[in-house]
């Protein structure tokens, strides 16, 4: 028996008569992995994962096609045309980098600013539109605010607004592809936010525990709403959280995609092949405004906002290395400007005529049946419609 | 939250059971007519229950706290020895995470069979029942559902159980649309309805009554059987006075029934046995033939379930009823441990209540 090792429920620790407690900072950051500076040049890396010109265009139309949808929905908000929006502005390198490193066998838990990993998929401009306007080929039905998408086909989750209440769940779906020997993980995003929240922490505890296969991928962009992550939380961001929970975990920057692409690709390999969960912390900033419903120059200065917009701008990064790669161009960086363009403005003006869904549709899917107090509250509410139809929109069909 | 201290406690609580009876068999109740099935108690219906799930479904997992050893009621008791640790397993402490984990799960297309310790430690799982499993598949426009999540928790008085050990907390989750809301009376009902409630294609919270773990024992047919969701049962026929009520508290009004009758009072009775969405014509048409109603249950009076049912039913009886709509409940306090024989509403206090109704 060693007398120098406590021998206890959790194992072996060794004993020491010195009287130490742990320091609640390490002596450096985490630092943060690259692999464009921001002149988009490569800087020597080692990842077998290599982009090449077709997944390279792909990604960066994808990010243009983010970034034109976010600013025109944006205006339709502001316009009065939809109810409300909420851009990814500044995190378009996590949405498409993260979602191209992954496969459609991968099912995604989103929070809500991740519309990028959905167009990724395939989801076209046409639906984001039709659930923005929850118009009546709103796969929602028009039962949520803008911007909550979920798309079955694309193993895409319906984004609920409860924030972290993904990350259990994700642990759940995962167990379920573990158990059913799938190749593939489960994807959940979250924001800095988030990681506050007691679901963040049965998440990662569950999944850790459980050797479930999943990615947990915290989009630190310094603010929940208005509130700055020296509000949040005093640990070295969100990376450190990774160990104490027995996750192994990277930090990476955020507005750099080929660095998102390459942490995520990895992740992905560790969690099927070693069937455990891994997190990732990606460095960004929230450009926009958190929705269309906050000012955000009430919080934070004009020049922290412009710096990131202009300096740090992760398409603008992303697009310098591809131009050097001799894979774009100016002549077709306007055309697929006036492309996408068009195409977002006139998914708008087909969403917008497109009719509401039938009033049945209310009372449908609460459960997989019509129990007997809705038939009474539909019928109800028909009468008092007939009754008084003005009360009532005129384009939601009766 | 409790600390698991506190959660051991749990497993003196039963043995120590006395002095309460349960409602068995039931004029009119198919499954107590028929002969020679083996005795269970209730622990041991959901045992079964649990065990034909897990046989007849490959995709079904039962998950909890201690559920793995066979729980601190022992109703989990041998399932991952014979279906796996994979497939029956101990989660962490964390109700929020073991909800949001069986939604996730039942998302994939599997029956995720979770337990809550008891129900009094539901409550940090409530953002995920509520704003997670209820909505899942209205607000995915039925693309996504979790309908095969079922939470299974002890609930109710147990004689010695204080603020976290006794509670009836089902009335919250019965302002859900999108959930179930089951509570059996006895062990063949429990193992029906539990089978019921696994294979529902929508999320179901099922509250099992743990006084009548142990104490409750009648015969329970050992085959694989469901009883009908959404439908009350009149499991005592009379004409002079209705009384509703689900799980443990039906034992105590049966006793009422029978004081009642020696003063020549014909009760009926009649068991809720899921609350959301509930059955109310029976309720309706009992009501319309003794033109009274009583409504007793172990939660706090103020916001209870019968609340709901007396408005309901007043609603639809108003010029049927010969007197008000009496509630026999839980006093508006946490539940207290000392004074528990005073805060239930226990028989006489029903008697009185069918007493001064009848003769209004």
């Amino acid at each position: 028996m060693d007398l120098q090792v406590l021998d206890f429920p959790g194992g072996k620790v060794a004993f020491t008569s010195k009287m130490q407690f742990i320091s609640e900072t390490s002596e450096k950051r985490v630092p943060c992995y690259r692999v464009l500076d921001d002149y988009g040049q490569q800087i020597e890396y080692d990842c077998s994962a290599q982009v090449n010109e077709e997944l390279a265009v792909k990604m960066y139309t994808d990010m243009v096609t983010l970034q034109i949808m976010d600013a025109i929905f944006y205006e339709a908000q502001r316009q009065g045309r939809i109810s409300f929006y909420l851009t990814s502005m500044g995190e378009e390198a996590i949405n498409i980098a993260s979602a191209a490193a992954l496969t459609n066998d991968d099912i995604v838990l989103p929070q809500y600013r991740e519309q990028g990993v959905l167009l990724w998929r395939g989801f076209t401009v046409q639906e984001f539109a039709n659930q923005c306007f929850g118009n009546k080929v709103d796969y929602g039905k028009g039962r949520q605010m803008p911007i909550h998408y979920g798309s079955n086909k694309h193993n895409y989750f319906t984004v609920s607004s409860p924030i972290g209440t993904q990350l259990p769940q994700a642990v759940g779906a995962a167990y379920s592809l573990k158990m059913d020997k799938k190749s593939a993980c489960v994807a959940a995003y979250f924001g800095d936010g988030g990681t506050s929240e007691g679901d963040f922490h049965a998440g990662l505890n569950f999944a850790a525990v459980m050797e479930a296969p999943v990615i947990f991928f915290c989009r630190n962009n310094g603010w929940a709403i208005s509130t700055h992550t020296r509000e949040q939380f005093r640990s070295d961001g969100i990376v450190v959280r990774g160990q104490a929970y027995g996750i192994r975990s990277i930090r990476v920057d955020g507005n750099d995609a080929l660095a998102v692409y390459s942490a995520v690709r990895e992740a992905r390999e560790m969690a099927i092949k070693d069937q455990r969960p891994i997190l990732i912390e990606a460095l960004t900033y929230r450009v926009g405004h958190h929705s269309t419903s906050d000012d955000s120059t009430k919080y934070r200065s004009m020049d922290e906002i412009e710096y990131w917009k202009m300096s740090r701008n992760p398409v603008n990064r992303f697009r310098k290395w591809v131009e050097r790669n001799m894979w774009w161009d100016d002549k077709r960086e306007v055309e697929l400007r006036n492309d996408i363009r068009n195409q977002v403005l006139r998914a708008i003006q087909t969403a917008e005529k497109c009719e509401k869904p039938p009033l049945s549709d209310l009372f449908r899917d609460v459960y997989d049946t019509l129990p007997s107090n809705l038939h009474e509250q539909e019928s109800q509410l028909r009468e008092t419609i007939k009754s008084y139809p003005k009360d009532y929109p005129l384009d939601v069909p009766v | 939250m409790a600390t698991t201290a506190a959660r051991r406690f749990g497993r003196r609580l039963v043995p120590s059971v006395s002095r309460r009876r349960f409602s068995s068999s039931a004029a009119g109740d198919a499954l107590q007519r028929t002969q020679n099935h083996p005795s269970l108690n209730l622990c041991s219906a959901i045992n079964q229950a649990l065990h034909i799930a897990l046989d007849t479904d490959p995709r079904s997992y039962v998950f909890g706290e201690d559920v793995s050893f066979g729980g601190v009621f022992r109703c989990t008791l041998g399932l991952a020895d014979q279906f796996g640790k994979a497939r029956v397993f101990n989660t962490p402490l964390c109700e929020q995470g073991i909800v949001g984990f069986g939604i996730g799960l039942a998302a994939m297309g599997n029956r995720a069979v979770a337990e809550i310790q008891f129900a009094d430690y539901i409550f940090p799982a409530f953002d995920q029942i509520v704003n997670e499993a209820a909505k899942f598949r209205y607000r995915s426009g039925n693309q996504f559902n979790c309908g095969g999540l079922t939470i299974r928790a002890p609930y109710g008085a147990v004689g010695h159980g204080g603020h976290y050990h006794s509670q009836s907390p089902e009335a919250f989750f019965c302002h859900v649309p999108g959930i179930k809301v089951v509570i059996p009376r006895s062990p063949s009902q429990a193992k029906g309805l539990l089978l019921s409630c696994i294979r529902d294609p929508n999320p179901i919270v099922f509250f099992e009554p743990k006084w009548l773990y142990r104490l409750a024992v009648e015969e329970v047919p050992e085959h694989d059987y469901m009883l009908p969701l959404s439908e009350a049962e009149v499991i005592r026929e009379g004409v002079d006075i209705t009384l509703v009520g689900w799980g443990a508290q039906l034992s105590i009004m049966e006793e009422a029934c029978l004081d009642a009758e020696k003063d020549g009072i014909s009760c009926e009775l009649i068991d809720l046995k899921t609350l959301l969405p509930w059955d109310k014509e029976t309720v309706e048409a009992s009501v319309r033939k003794t033109g009274r109603l009583l409504i007793s249950h172990e939660a706090p009076v103020t916001g209870g379930f019968g609340a709901e049912i007396s408005a309901s039913i007043v609603e639809r009886c108003f010029l049927r009823l010969e007197a008000p709509v009496a509630r026999i409940c839980g006093l508006d306090t946490p539940f207290p441990l000392v004074f528990e024989p005073f805060y239930l509403p226990t028989k006489n206090k029903i008697l009185d209540a069918i007493k001064s109704t009848v003769n209004y």
